[in-house]
């Protein structure tokens, strides 16, 4: 057992607590620059579009399908915590966790495709 | 067993068994002969019996009711008296410590006053409301807030969940599973007087809002309560409780 | 993590969730065909829908992360409570005010 996943860990829902904190770590740490990066449209179009362009290159899209899926599987894990702690218990949490990573997963794909 | 009564050698196991005190200490191993029928238990005693008179650990009723036997197995908290060895043998080999995130009084023993203090700050004590001469409250046993509440009194503080839980590890304060898991079947208890009492204390820093519902306890607690789910419950509780500006 | 930051935790997500959903939406269809400013700007540039939008998200996300990294801080560091604070009042204002000077560059005021 790695150090990380120690027995303990080795079960779904820690799994889904680790995919929740770690895209919300990533995403949280993705803001500044991408705000930064819009603010660039203050300087005109140009200064923007120089930005974009950076953005073409085929190494960019797989990380852009990486923080779409962050995003996504955060969103979606999100709304099954929300659930959880404001809606009736259901013995159903694997279940979602599980359909939360996939619905993420399809999301990224669909923005893969549409970017390549 | 064999027909022909031919002697065969006993298996035999490798066992670490962590060993030391609050200062630290660390792992020593001893050759334990596998048995039919063999707990985790019965090897901590084989151990203490044969080859390590020294070696400290707790037991009690040793049939899984009470609770004090509980310890750190291949990684897992576990009550070692339930847990078969053919169950965690991992290529011959056993891993056993005493319960993660308490301080070690001496070898597998750990320390359980925080755990017990905790209990207390969580408010997981029953309020009175009435005296002898009072009537008998009529509790209806279909009624869901009592449902609720037998759903998570079996607990016997063994501590499993508290050596599960990562929040406990990561946060000193935080007041643990099996805590939070008493003070809401108290909430749900209609005899109680310690409501807003307990929604407070629950609501400070290191109660129930620090749950990231991993679910460890509720993967761990060997009688299969759910603190998760008592916690969330909480969690609406102390909502409700801040939008009505109670707490 | 207390009942105060838990409220405004769950708060900002449910605000959030329904932006979310439009921002992947959004995403996907402007994806296509390559990304450019005049294309981008050409769309957001002196709406006021957008500035609203773009507006709440900005603020929802801020509290929202902030809270979020102050309590992985305070579980991976030995930072007193106070210095948490001060972290997470960082983060979220210098989030609010790049955020909403990004708002303000893709909307024009």
């Amino acid at each position: 057992m790695s150090a990380i996943v120690r027995s303990h860990r080795d079960h779904p829902l820690w799994y889904a607590f680790l995919l929740h904190r770690l895209s919300g770590l990533a995403l949280a740490l993705f803001l500044p620059a991408h705000f930064f990066v819009l603010g660039l449209a203050l300087e005109g179009a140009t200064a923007l579009d120089g930005a974009l362009n950076w953005t073409q290159g085929p190494l960019v899209k797989v990380a852009e399908f990486g923080l779409v899926f962050l995003l996504a599987v955060h969103m979606f894990g999100g709304l099954r915590i929300l659930a959880l702690e404001f809606l009736p218990w259901s013995p159903r949490q694997k279940t979602y966790a599980a359909a939360a990573a996939a619905a993420a997963f399809c999301v990224a794909c669909g923005f893969f495709l549409n970017a390549v | 067993m064999t027909d022909d009564h031919s002697e065969t050698a006993p298996e035999i196991m490798k066992v670490s068994v962590w060993r030391g005190g609050p200062g630290g200490g660390g792992f020593s191993d001893y050759d334990v002969p596998r048995q039919p029928s063999q707990t985790i238990l019965d090897v901590v005693t084989w151990i203490q019996r044969n080859a390590e008179p020294k070696l400290t650990y707790r037991f009690a009723c040793r049939v899984g009711m009470c609770g004090s036997c509980a310890m750190m197995v291949n990684g897992r908290p576990r009550w070692t008296c339930r847990t078969h060895v053919r169950k965690v043998l991992d290529q011959g080999r056993i891993e056993i410590a005493p319960l993660r995130n308490l301080p070690v009084i001496k070898d597998l023993a750990a320390d359980m006053t925080e755990f017990f203090r905790k209990w207390t700050r969580a408010e997981g004590h029953f309020h009175p409301t009435k005296t002898r001469d009072d009537g008998i409250v009529p509790v209806k046993p279909d009624d869901p807030r009592r449902l609720a509440a037998s759903a998570g009194i079996e607990c016997i503080n063994c501590a499993v969940c508290y050596a599960a839980c990562d929040v406990v590890e990561g946060n000193k304060d935080y007041l643990g599973p099996a805590a939070l898991n008493r003070a809401w079947t108290l909430i749900n208890d209609e005899r109680d007087g310690g409501r807003l009492a307990r929604l407070k204390a629950v609501s400070q820093s290191g109660g129930c809002h620090s749950c990231h519902s991993q679910a460890g306890c509720a993967e761990h607690c060997p009688n299969e309560l759910n603190p998760t789910l008592s916690i969330a419950g909480l969690k609406q509780a102390t909502f409700k409780a801040a939008l009505k500006g109670e707490i | 993590m207390n009942l105060r930051l838990y409220i405004w935790q769950r708060i900002s997500a449910m605000v959030m969730a329904p932006l979310v959903l439009a921002h992947l939406a959004g995403m996907i269809y402007a994806i296509q065909g390559g990304l450019s400013a005049a294309e981008i700007l050409s769309r957001t540039q002196g709406n006021p829908w957008w500035g609203a939008f773009y507006g709440l998200f900005v603020l929802a996300v801020s509290i929202h992360a902030a809270i979020g990294l102050r309590v992985i801080a305070g579980e991976h560091s030995n930072l007193s409570r106070g210095a948490l604070d001060v972290l997470m009042w960082a983060f979220g204002l210098a989030s609010l005010g790049l955020g909403l000077r990004a708002v303000v560059a893709v909307v024009g005021i």
